[in-house]
């Protein structure tokens, strides 16, 4: 009863996230029944591939509603997102490679096909555990939120913060992708980990195991949204927007300014972490190219569309952007990266506040013409 | 005694040691003491910028309960000596204490204010995204630390509270309104009304009535002087006339240092504040 009214006061005052969590639901419940139960030459049919596709963008718009936490409510811009996204996509990639078993190209049963081509004769020691999916599972939110706590420790102790802070993030994706492209890493490589077979004894190729994924990850999505939207009106979350508005203040009135930061970054890590793991299994591999900043940069301009400082608005900026992409790249493709410069210079200069921001504009305005007219009458 | 006595004495199961115990490791007590009826003493204190001294063996001592104006021209040291007495900038010399015990050189800017030091800026500084109800609220004297914060809930008691310091600073009706869109004198008692949530014993004011009406402005004069007593009140002001009307000692302070100090009258006649003031 009492879990219950906190969920309905939360969203009581959220009109977005009302109508984003059912469209969210209506997906979950067409996709799979147009799938799997509307025949191949319906024109209602929805194709196996499209499912994926469609899983793939709820991943990001976790991760997008990540950033958002960080970025929209705390003023933290990090430019290295996608680095928890990526660690925790190859903590996932490590246990789908473990569970090939013997079945590899090499048909060796102890070590994955990378590590038999490079000669190595017995699995490193941090490859130990992840044939056990619990342990994968534990490390898929461990690694990231551990990186974040070290590294925003060392950053906020230091007061290291805005255009710097950002930086430097950057610097962390950037130097964790030279990194995870050396082969001695023990991580594949260049290649990264991919030719998965099955998760949890599921086939990753059939059509089940395909919708199973997708609506496992329109319901961490959910939840996600959930919990990120309970800590955003919890007074935690007020206090992070002060800092985000006023640092100094809020360190005067007796708030440990570097403890409220470090706890929302670490906790978007973690988030991150888990959308990169449901990630890994849809899209088949895993490489250092995720760790590129120029992914983590693409994901600020999603944020920075959809309406920072809304979470509904994130998730709404990525859907939509990455919609764009999956268009633009198979029909011009070499005019997609011009085109998203452009729609980031022109969100940040008539859009500040992106869609969301224009949509309570629009609204604004019919009110206040419909208040004018009134008078009038 | 002998080693066999001292050996039970030390290991007695109900013995305190004197390191733990509160109130006696000078320097790291979390406790005010005020016994002396001084609350804060600044002695010595020395800060440099650069080769530029903003503070010069400057000295201070505040009673318990005093309402104490500080003046000076500009470059005087005012606001160094609050960052000093805040956290925010630590000297090079000298020391800073609250109460008996409490090091101010060595605490960080939170656990001062959490330690009865609040502060209000030259410039208004207020949450500017927050209604003013919530301004009052992330102020409230509480658990601030991160988890506590995530699972507050306000009690009818807290509620009470902030409903009372609305009324004082008389901004009741304004509660739901965010604080960006407040006036500039709304603002200032705003940012007060949050020193007055956090309960502290010193509260440092810094230019409170710039930007204020005339009307305002009397009214903060009688804020100020009703908080004196229960708490210990230092105000940073330029202006005389204010400082006159609420002052019962007034502190000069010059080039980093203490030039005058005593009542208002004593020091306007004071040769060497003339000189200062005047450029004689």
């Amino acid at each position: 009863m009492e879990r219950k009214s906190v969920l309905v006061s939360m969203l009581a005052d959220d009109r977005g996230g009302r109508i984003f969590l059912s469209i969210l639901a209506v997906v979950a419940v067409l996709v799979p029944v147009l799938n799997l139960m509307v025949s191949d030459t319906s024109a209602l049919h929805v194709p196996t591939y499209l499912v994926t596709l469609m899983g793939k963008y709820l991943c990001y718009a976790l991760l997008a509603i990540a950033l958002d936490l960080v970025w929209g409510y705390c003023g933290i811009l990090s430019l290295g997102h996608g680095a928890f996204f990526a660690l925790g996509g190859y903590a996932m990639g490590m246990y789908l490679m473990r569970q090939i078993g013997d079945r590899g190209v090499y048909g060796n049963p102890d070590l994955p096909d990378f590590m038999v081509f490079l000669d190595w004769k017995e699995l490193p020691w941090y490859w130990f555990g992840f044939d056990q999916f619990w342990f994968a599972a534990i490390m898929i939110m461990l690694v990231p939120g551990l990186l974040a706590f070290v590294f925003g420790w060392l950053a906020f102790r230091s007061r290291v913060t805005g255009v710097y802070l950002s930086i430097i993030t950057q610097a962390l994706t950037y130097a964790l992708m030279l990194a995870f492209f050396r082969n001695e890493m023990g991580f594949g490589g260049n290649n990264g980990l991919t030719d998965f077979k099955d998760i949890l004894g599921f086939n990753l190729q059939s059509d089940g195991t395909r919708i199973g994924l997708f609506l496992l990850s329109a319901l961490a999505l959910a939840l996600g949204y959930l919990v990120s939207r309970y800590i955003v009106n919890s007074k935690l979350g007020r206090v992070t927007v002060a800092i985000r508005d006023a640092e100094d203040r809020a360190r005067f009135v007796g708030y440990k300014v570097e403890s409220f930061k470090l706890w929302v970054f670490v906790f978007s890590a973690v988030l991150a972490g888990i959308a990169g793991a449901l990630y890994v299994p849809q899209v088949g591999i895993i490489n250092p190219g995720e760790f590129s900043p120029l992914i983590s940069i693409e994901l600020v301009v999603w944020v920075a569309v959809g309406g920072r400082g809304f979470l509904y608005g994130a998730v709404m900026g990525a859907i939509i952007v990455n919609f764009a992409k999956s268009y633009f790249t198979a029909a011009f493709p070499e005019v997609w990266l011009f085109a998203l410069g452009a729609l980031f210079v022109l969100v940040t200069i008539f859009l500040p506040r992106g869609i969301v921001g224009l949509l309570e504009k629009i609204k604004q305005n019919k009110k206040e013409k419909s208040d004018a007219k009134e008078q009038v009458a | 005694m002998n080693s066999m006595d001292s050996l039970k004495e030390t290991m007695r199961r109900d013995r305190v040691f004197n390191f733990l115990a509160p109130g006696t490791h000078a320097a790291s007590s979390k406790e005010l003491d005020i016994s002396h009826d001084t609350i804060l003493y600044v002695e010595g204190i020395t800060v440099s910028f650069d080769g530029f001294k903003a503070l010069n063996d400057l000295n201070l001592h505040i009673s318990n309960g005093e309402l104490r104006c500080i003046i000076g021209p500009n470059g005087a040291g005012k606001t160094t000596m609050m960052d000093v007495i805040t956290g925010k900038t630590r000297p090079d010399e000298g020391m800073a204490f609250f109460g008996q015990t409490m090091d101010l050189t060595k605490l960080t800017e939170y656990e001062i204010a959490s330690a009865g030091i609040g502060r209000k800026f030259q410039k208004p500084t207020v949450f500017p995204e927050h209604s003013v109800f919530e301004n009052l609220e992330l102020a409230m004297h509480t658990n601030k630390n991160v988890w506590p914060s995530l699972f507050a809930r306000l009690s009818s008691e807290q509620h009470d509270q902030i409903m009372q310091v609305l009324d004082v600073i008389m901004l009741h009706s304004e509660s739901k309104i965010l604080a960006k869109n407040l006036s500039h004198g709304q603002k200032q008692w705003l940012e007060i009304g949050m020193l007055l949530m956090q309960k502290p014993k010193v509260l440092l004011v810094d230019e409170p009535i710039a930007g204020m009406t005339h009307q305002e402005t009397e009214r903060t004069a009688e804020l100020l002087t009703s908080l004196a007593g229960e708490h210990s009140v230092i105000v940073v002001e330029h202006d005389m006339e204010f400082v006159r009307s609420i002052a019962k000692t007034v502190t000069v302070l010059h080039e980093g240092h203490v030039l005058a100090e005593g009542s208002m009258d004593e020091v306007q006649n004071d040769s060497r504040v003339i000189e200062v003031y005047l450029g004689e």
